[in-house]
């Protein structure tokens, strides 16, 4: 097998996302549609959604997603599980056996809720406790990988094409008011299934077509806040960046948008001296979460939605709207594939965040 | 003229049948790539959301889209005319070597980088609406024009680095707003009355037929004309951002 560095792959990923304002459910086959258009961007080696509003039965729940390599693994974890969280359902996450989905490791699911006195101990909050345990099982379990574990939400991924992964997961199963996915084309990294976009960490999921140039740069600076990269690609640090900058630091989406696609100082010297003020601050204070490379993300979380570029533009990103849905998708045919007549169609400028979130009083 | 369904046919089945005919007409276009690439005669009507790569390399044809582009349409074309009635996604006419582009709505990032010109071969793309960044960039020769229709002469109409690196070639802006970060090394001038008449009408003529515009409209605004400053772009090396 030749080496990085040896082969050359042109990159091409593809990213799109539905989101529902008014909070009604979509169900999972309108966004395996949207994502199938763009089956050339992506290579086969990755594919994957993540839905959100999905588990209205467990929503209080931990809704905890994970591979196994093995049996040893499996049992190991469930040991770990057991021993920190209430465990109120577990099952192999509903598959359909298809020839172009092979390999698949051990597919488990679990809704858990943290043991009280091991909160109480620790004295942290439910969502911190809870993220240290599901880094630790991707530290130090082996062949073991938590790869969703919001409330109400889940990651579904796989190596092959993202129309394949919808099928094989039952995509059509599922109905919730967001959806993300991802159609993987690997440049750098392995195309392995826990490479697979989305990448998340509670209820924060990321989708990524680009290549990060800081990563490395990014990695070291966030690992030293007790997160640990190892899942093989360089997506994994933007989840990790911005649970850090907007649970622990209290950030807000636009902040991290200006953190993380940091405007040029020739940008920030343009704006009034409050705004340039405010630029500069996130740019120096957390100067080392800034990513370099091209970029398009969607990021997924409770209640709402981010679509971000790169502040130079290197990826295509499209917003469309219908009524009280949003759109977003690395092209416009994706979304008019599923929308045809779209109220208003536009590309957001790099570095401008866009946001979407449920209508005030919608609960999901 | 040779009538496609591109919902009722494989992206590659339809590119095939595509090139049978001179003059073809495609409804429905979703994501289809690389349509009329290379393509030197006859009318291609296209209608619908065509894929990435459109008119690439085109080759002396027209194409006519009723509709949204995505990106990188144009790249390299060499001649020919490619009417867009509706807006482009990012990197379009990226190195054109000649022939005409005409948007109505607004073109996306880096539209017109490192276009050419060599005598009869003069690159011209006209965007009715507004440009992102990077318009321009490295312009090597041929013509960009930037109408902003969609927002008035008193508004920027292109995003951050306009025309950075070019070196010949010129930019027609419909604003008295200097873009932001105007290179140094590059002229702007506001157009007098004659400018307008004799450099514009002649590159604009088509273009408001086309869209059935007034030309006397289009040409109430200020204009402005962006060139390589020849006595400064020698100066350093490497182009400083």
């Amino acid at each position: 097998m030749k080496k990085e560095g040896e082969v050359r792959i042109p990159s091409g990923c593809a990213v799109c996302g539905i989101f529902a304002r008014d909070g009604r459910s979509i169900n999972g086959e309108v966004i395996a549609r949207s994502i199938a258009l763009m089956r050339n961007r992506s290579n086969g080696l990755g594919g994957g959604f993540a839905g959100y509003g999905i588990y209205p039965q467990y929503k209080d729940y931990y809704a905890v997603h994970i591979f196994y390599d093995s049996l040893k693994s499996r049992e190991e974890c469930e040991r770990f599980l057991d021993s920190h969280f209430d465990i109120i359902n577990l099952s192999k996450i509903p598959v359909r056996q298809i020839e172009s989905i092979t390999d698949a490791p051990l597919i488990w699911r679990y809704f858990v809720s943290p043991l009280v006195h091991k909160i109480q101990d620790s004295q942290l909050d439910e969502n911190e406790y809870t993220a240290r345990c599901m880094i630790r099982i991707n530290n130090q379990i082996d062949g073991a990988y938590v790869f969703s574990c919001g409330k109400n939400m889940g990651v579904f991924k796989a190596v092959g094409y993202p129309e394949d992964v919808a099928r094989f997961y039952r995509l059509e199963d599922y109905s919730g008011y967001a959806w993300t996915a991802h159609g993987r084309y690997p440049t750098n990294t392995p195309g392995w299934w826990g490479g697979a976009h989305p990448f998340a960490l509670l209820d924060l999921s990321v989708v990524h077509n680009g290549e990060i140039s800081s990563y490395d740069a990014n990695r070291r600076a966030v690992e030293m806040y007790g997160y640990s990269c190892n899942l093989l690609t360089d997506t994994e640090v933007i989840t990790y960046i911005l649970d850090y900058l907007t649970r622990k630091e209290g950030l807000t989406l636009e902040e991290c948008a200006n953190v993380i696609a940091a405007p040029f100082w020739s940008t920030i010297a343009l704006k009034d001296r409050d705004e340039a003020d405010r630029l500069s601050y996130l740019r120096k204070m957390y100067s080392s979460f800034l990513i370099t490379g091209p970029f398009s993300i969607l990021v997924g979380f409770t209640g709402g939605m981010m679509a971000l570029n790169d502040r130079l533009k290197l990826r295509s990103l499209v917003v469309g709207e219908k009524g009280s849905t949003t759109y977003f998708s690395s092209e416009e045919a994706a979304i008019r594939a599923v929308e045809p007549e779209l109220d208003r169609v536009w590309a957001p400028a790099g570095g401008q965040p866009v946001i979407v979130t449920l209508d005030e009083g919608v609960c999901v | 003229m040779l009538k496609l369904d591109a919902l009722m046919m494989d992206e590659n089945e339809l590119k095939k049948e595509a090139d049978t005919a001179e003059d073809v007409s495609i409804i429905n276009c979703l994501g289809q790539r690389y349509l009329g690439c290379a393509r030197k005669k006859g009318h291609m009507l296209l209608s619908g959301t065509p894929g990435n790569g459109l008119a690439s390399y085109l080759d002396g044809a027209r194409i006519d889209v009723d509709g949204n582009v995505q990106d990188a349409v144009a790249d390299t074309m060499n001649s020919g005319l490619v009417t867009i009635h509706g807006s482009a996604g990012d990197a379009l006419c990226y190195a054109m070597r000649g022939g005409r582009v005409f948007v109505s709505g607004n073109a996306g990032y880096r539209a017109g980088v490192h276009m050419k010109a060599y005598k009869d071969k003069q690159s011209l793309l006209i965007i009715g609406g507004t440009a992102g960044s990077f318009l321009g960039e490295y312009l090597a020769g041929g013509t960009i024009i930037v109408l902003g229709l969609n927002k008035g002469d008193d508004s920027p109409l292109t995003g951050f680095f306009c025309g950075n690196g070019m070196y010949a070639g010129t930019i027609y802006i419909r604003s008295r707003v200097k873009p932001v970060n105007l290179s140094d090394t590059l002229s702007w001038s506001v157009m007098s009355e004659m400018e307008k008449q004799e450099e514009l009408v002649p590159l604009l003529s088509d273009y408001v037929k086309i869209f059935s515009l007034s030309l006397d409209a289009v040409l109430a605004g200020t204009f402005a004309r962006i060139r390589a400053d020849s006595s400064k772009i020698s100066k350093q090396l490497y182009a400083a951002v």
